[in-house]
């Protein structure tokens, strides 16, 4: 009779971490920027799948690693979102209490399922300076395991982190505009190790919550605006 | 936050019938109790020129008596269609918001919005499930309108409490007032209306109901309370602003009085 294994805690949440890290490293990059009128998101996407996605009226979503995973979690989001704003009132919608919730669940996940989820999220929401205490901007980012961890200025996620980090710590500056950011996230993506050096505006997903909008603050941009914007 | 949910599907409805049903709005009650509540009276929907017009008087009653002189009867569904009540002002009001967020959520869960047919089918299941309420008293029947972006023109709907749907090709009304604001647009309405002749037959038609049903509120220039008259057109939603929709009205009271007002 053979003996059962014996494997530690430890060992198998190191196991499962590694697992995840690897699942997510096979994936690009997305950033998020602050810019002078909204959060920027961008990607590197050729595909027609979409990685960035509209949660609530000031809030949106970005995930990279495993597709079919982050699109659960981005659908079980709006659910959430919708749901408690249907209950109480579109301005009981936050981004921190999302990214709590989502951290809860990608947590039990990662402790309760044989296998973790490879995906790693940005969850933002753009500060609306018509109303009393939610004018800040907020970035919440959630890695596999749940840890949460909240960002100012900008946020990466996906492979290569390092490398595409060192980019936005030189450049980024507070306030910049639309056109500017877009090329910093442009030029920052195009640093990561497993990120294409020529990428032009077909092979991004470029996506804002535009302050300037009334009430559903989501917009994703056309090819043709973000040629416009590399271009100038 | 529900990881492992039950329902999979995009219907915000269908979400809280079946993760969440203590959130259902649910108005009948068990036995063949009759529920007096506030009533909603007279809406209107006409195609025009560019699009289609929707108009409400502000008036509620509870039985012969005023329950609110300025209750709004005309929501904005999504960026392109509209819902006017008239029946139980609250099932009614409960039943636009619903239908708000059903349009809202199934755009994000699928990325792409609903076609309009497809959202007026949406409002026909939200009436059919209204249907005990219905039978105890709580009657929900709205006036769908919108522009249909693929085809490039107005279009509008009627129903009946069973979730029947109807498309009209001219124009609507219901509600206490209906007949009356039907009759009058008999008169005034042609299809090739434009934006200003539009506001002013919607005027007309909502003031003649007021005229002859003592439960629609016509506009109420000592209290500066006016109709809610919006337009969905090729480049969106357009509010008639209350100083135009006064102009138009001092100058159809001039008018029937022989410009002595």
């Amino acid at each position: 009779m053979s003996m059962p294994f014996y494997v530690s805690p430890e060992q198998i949440m190191a196991d499962k971490a590694e697992f995840a890290r690897k699942g997510i490293a096979r994936g690009r990059s997305i950033v998020a920027i602050e810019y002078d009128g909204g959060i920027l998101k961008i990607a590197e996407n050729a595909t027609g799948l979409n990685k960035v996605g509209e949660i609530y009226d000031r809030i949106s979503f970005a995930g990279v690693g495993k597709f079919s995973e982050f699109d659960q979690l981005r659908k079980i989001g709006v659910r959430f979102a919708d749901t408690k704003g249907y209950a109480y009132s579109r301005e009981d919608v936050r981004g921190r209490g999302l990214a709590n919730a989502y951290s809860q669940v990608m947590g039990d996940a990662f402790t309760q399922n044989p296998k973790p989820l490879e995906v790693e999220i940005i969850i933002a929401e753009v500060g609306d300076s018509r109303l009393a205490g939610h004018e800040e901007s907020s970035i919440y980012k959630v890695m596999y395991d749940g840890f949460i961890s909240d960002h100012h200025g900008w946020c990466v996620i996906g492979g290569s982190v390092e490398e595409v980090e060192s980019v936005l710590k030189n450049d980024y500056e507070e306030g910049m505009p639309l056109g500017g950011a877009v090329k910093l996230g442009r030029e920052a993506l195009g640093r990561g190790s497993n990120g294409s050096s020529e990428l032009d505006a077909e092979k991004l997903e470029v996506c804002v919550l535009d302050q300037a909008l009334p009430n559903r603050k989501f917009r994703r941009l056309s090819t043709d605006e973000v040629t416009g914007m590399l271009a100038s | 936050m529900l990881l492992n949910g039950k329902y999979h599907g995009s219907s915000f409805a269908e979400l809280l019938q079946v993760d969440y049903p203590h959130l259902q709005p649910q108005f009948s009650v068990p036995g063949e109790a009759i529920i007096e509540a506030p009533h909603g009276t007279t809406v209107l929907a006409f195609k025009y020129g560019s699009g289609v017009l929707v108009a409400g008087d502000r008036l509620a009653t509870e039985g012969h008596r005023v329950a609110s002189r300025d209750v709004e009867k005309v929501f904005e569904t999504d960026q392109h269609s509209l819902m006017a009540i008239s029946g139980a002002a609250g099932p009614c009001i409960e039943m636009a918001r619903l239908l708000g967020v059903e349009l809202e959520h199934y755009e994000k869960i699928e990325g792409e919005a609903l076609e309009l047919d497809g959202k007026a089918n949406r409002l026909s299941n939200l009436i059919r499930q209204n249907l005990p309420a219905a039978m105890q008293g709580l009657v929900v029947v709205p006036l769908y309108a919108g522009f249909d972006l693929r085809r490039g023109v107005g279009r509008l709907w009627k129903f009946d409490i069973t979730g029947g749907r109807y498309e009209e090709t001219e124009f609507e009304a219901t509600g206490s007032g209906g007949l009356f604001a039907r009759d009058s647009l008999k008169h005034n309405w042609s299809p090739t209306m434009s934006r200003e002749e539009a506001v002013k037959a919607a005027v007309t038609a909502l003031t003649d109901a007021a005229d002859d049903d003592r439960a629609t509120g016509g506009i109420d220039l000592q209290r500066g309370i006016y109709s809610i008259i919006k337009l969905a057109t090729a480049s969106g939603m357009e509010t008639v602003a209350e100083a135009e929709i006064e102009t138009v009205y001092r100058a159809l009271i001039a008018e029937r009085s022989g410009g002595n007002s």
